[in-house]
C-alpha cells in the first residue's frame, strides 16, 4: 500500500511531530508499504495529488496538524487518513469547546472560564477576574486554548501571578483558559478502535509538580504501565476516558489525560493526534497491551480505511 | 556490500539494512533510564529544544543563530585551495594527525594572537575541533563532580550544556556595561573561601561578550588577572570575536596582561575564517595542556587533518586579514542597522546593549514577559531569536533575548526587528489591559539599556568601577539582584 506521512508543518510542535513522524514511517518501511513522507508546506494538496496515496498516516501535532485544517484537506482529496475526523479534531485541540462538549455529557472537567484577547483589551475583562479567582481558587492554571504539549501552561499561585500568566498563554492562543488546579495522580488513556488501552502513569522524579517541562521526559518523569490502580479507580478512568472520546467524536483514535484527584478522575483534555516518539505514552499503552509498534501502526491504518471498524 | 545485520527476532535470516527496531515499552524506558549517567539528568531537553525546530523553517527570519556569513568568503578561493592540496599533499591530508595539531597550523595560531597582541609558544597549544571542543576540554581536565566554575551572567548558551554535563557547581556573575563585575567577583570567592572552596577556573567571553554584547574593560580586565594570580585560580578567556571590532579602541586580552601563567586561551577559526572546518584551540601552561591533550587524544585523538591543511594553506596566500577587515566592514553595517530598527520598532519599555563589536545584541524586556512564550508568538510572525534563559543556569534571563545580527541581511533584519518589536507591544498592550499601572516600569533587571534614566539610582551607585564617563552612556547593570 502506498502510505503519505504527514508530519511537520509549521506547528510548534514541529519537533515532535517529525520524531513521530520518522518513526512511522521505519515501522510501515518493515511492515512493506511504500512510504511517501510529507514535511507539511505550501505544496501539501500538490504533492498528494501528485503521489495518489492510498492512506495518508498524519503524524502531526499541534495547531495546523491536530485540530482538522489538515484533515479538512484529506477529506476534500478524498484520501483516506489516521485519526479522528476533521470536526472531531477541531473539537478535541481546543479545549474550551472540547471542555462544553465535556460538561454537556456530564463528564467531570475542572471548572474553567475562557477569554479572548479582546475581552481584556476592548471590554475590561480584567475587572472581572477578581471574580473569578474567587470562584476557582489558588493555585489555578492558565493554558491556551488550543495546543497540545506543555507550551504556555503556567500555574498562578496568586492573583500578582494572573496576567503575567495570561500573557504567556496568550502568546500562543487568541483564547486561553483559566482551569482550577486539581491535585492528584498524572494518568493517561490512550483509545483504539473504541478500546482503551492499559493506562499510563507519568510520576515527576524530581517532584515538582509546576514543572511541566519535565513532563514526559525519559529520567525526569518515571512511567508505570500498566498503572497501579484499584479496579475501581481503573473504571471509573477508563469511563471518563471513553465517554470523553464519544463526547468528542475521536473514539477511533485519541490519548486521553486526566488527573485521579482523592474523588474521582478529572478529565484535562484529548489529544486527537497523540504523540508515537519514543517517550510518548501511546506506544507504552500499546505495548502494555501486546502490541509491538508495527502492530500499532498497522492497527491505526487498518482503522482509517475501515472507520466502521470502530464499535 | 551492504552489512547484514541480524534483528533480536530474526538471528538466521540476512536481512537488507534497516533502521533499528522500535523500543517503546515503558520496560524499555524505564531500562534505558536506569542505565543513564547521572550526568544525563542534568542535561534537559525541552519543549523549548523543539521550538528552536520551527527556527530552521525557511520562511523563519532567524535572529536566533550565531552564524558569521560564510556567503562572502570566495568559493574559487575555497576550491583553488582544496585543488592545491589534493594535488600535492592528498595522502597526507587523508591521514590521522598528531593529537595538538600540525605545527604549520599552530604557526597560522600564532599569527592570528599576535594580531591582537599576544605572542604565545607554538607549544603550548593544541588544536580542537571548534572553540566548543575547548570549553569542553578544559572543562573535562579541570572539572570534578560539585566542582565549582565562575561565569558571566548571562553566559555563552553553548557553555551551560557543557558546565552541566561535567556537573560544575555554576556560580554566575553579574555584568553591566563594562562586562563582569569584579567587585562582585571578589565577594563571591571571598564567600567560597569562607565555605573552604575553591572554584576551578573563572570562565569569561570578555570581548563582545555572547550573549551579552559588552566588553570588559581595561582596568577589569587587569583586576581579574591579578585577582586570579592572588587566588591561584584559573581564568578561560574564551575569544572569539576579538578582531571582529566596529569601534572603539581594541584591548589587550588577558592573555596578553597575564603571560599565560593563569590564563587559559581558547580561539577560533570559526568567525574569522568558517565554523564549517571546525577548528579552534587551546594555548594554556605546560601542565594543564598535557592533560588537554591526554583528553582529547580520548575524545576524537585528532582534529580535522583536511581542514588543517585548509587553514595553512589559505594562510599562505597572506589574504586573510584583508578578510577580517572586509567582515568587521559587513558586520559593522548589520549592527548598526539593527541598532536603528531596535530604535525605531522595540518599544519604550525595552532596552538593549550596543557592542563595539562580535555578533549579538542583548536586549531586555519589562519583567512580565517571558521571551520564551514570546518566541512562540514571534513564530507566528516567521522571526526568531534566542530566549535568554538560555544563558542562565538557574533560570533567570526569562525576560532578555539574544538578537544576531551577523547572519542575515540588512533587509532581514530590519524586517525582523519589525515582526519582534510587533509582537513585544502586543504583549505590553494587553498585560497594561490586564494589570493597569503597572505595565509602564521600564525593562526589569535584565540588562543594559542605551540609557542612563533607564537605570535605578541605586544601580548606578553599585557600578562603583565604572569609569566616570562612562556612566551616563552604557552602564547599566545586567541584572542587579541575584534572586530574579
Amino acid at each position: 500500500m502506498k502510505v503519505a506521512v504527514l508530519k511537520g508543518g509549521r506547528s510548534l510542535e514541529r519537533g515532535v511531530s517529525l520524531r513521530s513522524g520518522a518513526r512511522v514511517e521505519d515501522a510501515l518501511d518493515r511492515l512493506g508499504h511504500e512510504v511517501v513522507p510529507i514535511d507539511v508546506g505550501a505544496d501539501l494538496v500538490k504533492r498528494l495529488r501528485a503521489e495518489q496515496p492510498d492512506v495518508a498516516f498524519v503524524a502531526m501535532h499541534g495547531v495546523g496538524g491536530e485540530d482538522g485544517t489538515a484533515q479538512e484537506l484529506l477529506e476534500i482529496l478524498g484520501i483516506p487518513f489516521t485519526g479522528p475526523d476533521a470536526a472531531a479534531c477541531a473539537r478535541s485541540i481546543d479545549k474550551v469547546m472540547a471542555k462544553a462538549a465535556m460538561r454537556a455529557a456530564g463528564i467531570p472537567t475542572p471548572d474553567s472560564f475562557a477569554f479572548t484577547q479582546t475581552a481584556f483589551r476592548d471590554l475590561g475583562a480584567a475587572d472581572a477576574l477578581t471574580d473569578l479567582e474567587g470562584t476557582l481558587g489558588f493555585p489555578l492554571v492558565v493554558k491556551p486554548s488550543r495546543g497540545g504539549s506543555s507550551l504556555g501552561v503556567k500555574f498562578a499561585s496568586a492573583p500578582a501571578d494572573v496576567p503575567g500568566a495570561l500573557v504567556a498563554a496568550f502568546s500562543y492562543d487568541d483564547r486561553v483558559m483559566l482551569e482550577r488546579f486539581v491535585e492528584g495522580r498524572e494518568v493517561a488513556v490512550s483509545v483504539l478502535g473504541g478500546e482503551a488501552l492499559p493506562i499510563v502513569e507519568a510520576i515527576p522524579a524530581e517532584g515538582d509538580p509546576y514543572d511541566f517541562e519535565a513532563r514526559y521526559e525519559i529520567g525526569r518523569t518515571h512511567f508505570v504501565c500498566p498503572a497501579d490502580l484499584s479496579p475501581t479507580e481503573r473504571s471509573a478512568i477508563t469511563d471518563a476516558a471513553l465517554a470523553t472520546c464519544r463526547a468528542l467524536g475521536c473514539e477511533g483514535f485519541a490519548r486521553v489525560d486526566l488527573i485521579l484527584g482523592a474523588d474521582g478522575p478529572w478529565v484535562l483534555e484529548a489529544n486527537a493526534i497523540p504523540g508515537l516518539t519514543d517517550t510518548s505514552l501511546l506506544p507504552q499503552a500499546a505495548e502494555a497491551a501486546g502490541m509491538s509498534f508495527e502492530d500499532l501502526v498497522e492497527r491505526i491504518l487498518h482503522l482509517a480505511l475501515s472507520p466502521a471498524g470502530v464499535s | 556490500m551492504a552489512t547484514i545485520r541480524h534483528t533480536s527476532r530474526m538471528t538466521e535470516v540476512p536481512q537488507p539494512p534497516h533502521r533499528r527496531r522500535a523500543h517503546t515499552s515503558t520496560r524499555d524506558l524505564e531500562r534505558y533510564a536506569g542505565l543513564f549517567a547521572e550526568r544525563t539528568t542534568v542535561m534537559r531537553s525541552s519543549a523549548m529544544r523543539d521550538l528552536m525546530a520551527v527556527t530552521a523553517r525557511p520562511e523563519v527570519i532567524s535572529l536566533a543563530g550565531g552564524l558569521p556569513d560564510t556567503s562572502t568568503f570566495p568559493p574559487e578561493s575555497l576550491a583553488a585551495q582544496m585543488s592545491k592540496i589534493a594535488a600535492e599533499s592528498a595522502a597526507a591530508a587523508l591521514q590521522y594527525g598528531p593529537t595538538e595539531g600540525f605545527d604549520e597550523t599552530k604557526d597560522c595560531i600564532v599569527e592570528v594572537m599576535a594580531a591582537e597582541g599576544m605572542l604565545p609558544d607554538p607549544d603550548d597549544i593544541v588544536i580542537t575541533t571548534g572553540g566548543q571542543q575547548a570549553i569542553d576540554l578544559v572543562t573535562k581536565t579541570l572539572v570534578d563532580p560539585g566542582d565549582v566554575v565562575i561565569c558571566e551572567a548571562p553566559t555563552y548558551p553553548g557553555a551551560v550544556p557543557v558546565f552541566c554535563s561535567y556537573q560544575a557547581d555554576v556560580r554566575q556573575v553579574e555584568m553591566d556595561g563594562d562586562g563582569m563585575r569584579i567587585d562582585l567577583l571578589e565577594a563571591l570567592l571571598a564567600e567560597l573561601k569562607a565555605e573552604g572552596r575553591r572554584p576551578k577556573f573563572i570562565y569569561t567571553v570578555p570581548s563582545f561578550q555572547n550573549p551579552g554584547g559588552v566588553t570588559l574593560s581595561l582596568e577589569r580586565r587587569a583586576r581579574l588577572v591579578e585577582l586570579a594570580r592572588r587566588h591561584e585560580i584559573l581564568v578561560v578567556e574564551d575569544n572569539p570575536y576579538g578582531m571582529l571590532r566596529y569601534g572603539g579602541e581594541a584591548l589587550p586580552p588577558l592573555y596578553q596582561l597575564d603571560g599565560g601563567d593563569f590564563v587559559i586561551y581558547l580561539g577560533t577559526f570559526s568567525k574569522i575564517l568558517s565554523p564549517g572546518i571546525r577548528l579552534g584551540w587551546v594555548v594554556a601552561p605546560p601542565p594543564v595542556l598535557e592533560k588537554v591533550v591526554l583528553g582529547k587524544g580520548a575524545t576524537d585523538l585528532c582534529t580535522s587533518t583536511l581542514t588543517q591543511f585548509f587553514v595553512r594553506q589559505y594562510f599562505a596566500e597572506g589574504g586573510w586579514k584583508r578578510y577580517v577587515g572586509e567582515l568587521v566592514d559587513l558586520y559593522r553595517g548589520r549592527r548598526d542597522t539593527m541598532l536603528e530598527a531596535l530604535a525605531e520598532h522595540f518599544p519604550a519599555a525595552a532596552t538593549w546593549t550596543e557592542p563595539e563589536g562580535g555578533l549579538f545584541i542583548w536586549a531586555t524586556l519589562p519583567e512580565y514577559i517571558d521571551t520564551g512564550d514570546l518566541l512562540a508568538k514571534a513564530l507566528r510572525s516567521d522571526v526568531a531569536f534566542v530566549p535568554g534563559q538560555a544563558a542562565y543556569v538557574d533560570g533567570r534571563g526569562k525576560n532578555s533575548m539574544r538578537l544576531n545580527f551577523s547572519g542575515v541581511n540588512d533587509e532581514e533584519i530590519r524586517e525582523g526587528i519589525a515582526r519582534i518589536g510587533r509582537v513585544i507591544r502586543e504583549q505590553v498592550e494587553l498585560y497594561e489591559a490586564l494589570a493597569p499601572g503597572q505595565g509602564s516600569a521600564a525593562a526589569g533587571p535584565g540588562t543594559p539599556g542605551r540609557e542612563a534614566e533607564d537605570l535605578p539610582a541605586d544601580a548606578a551607585a553599585e557600578a562603583e568601577d565604572a569609569p566616570a564617563e562612562d556612566a551616563a552612556s552604557n552602564v547599566v547593570p545586567l541584572r542587579k539582584e541575584a534572586n530574579g
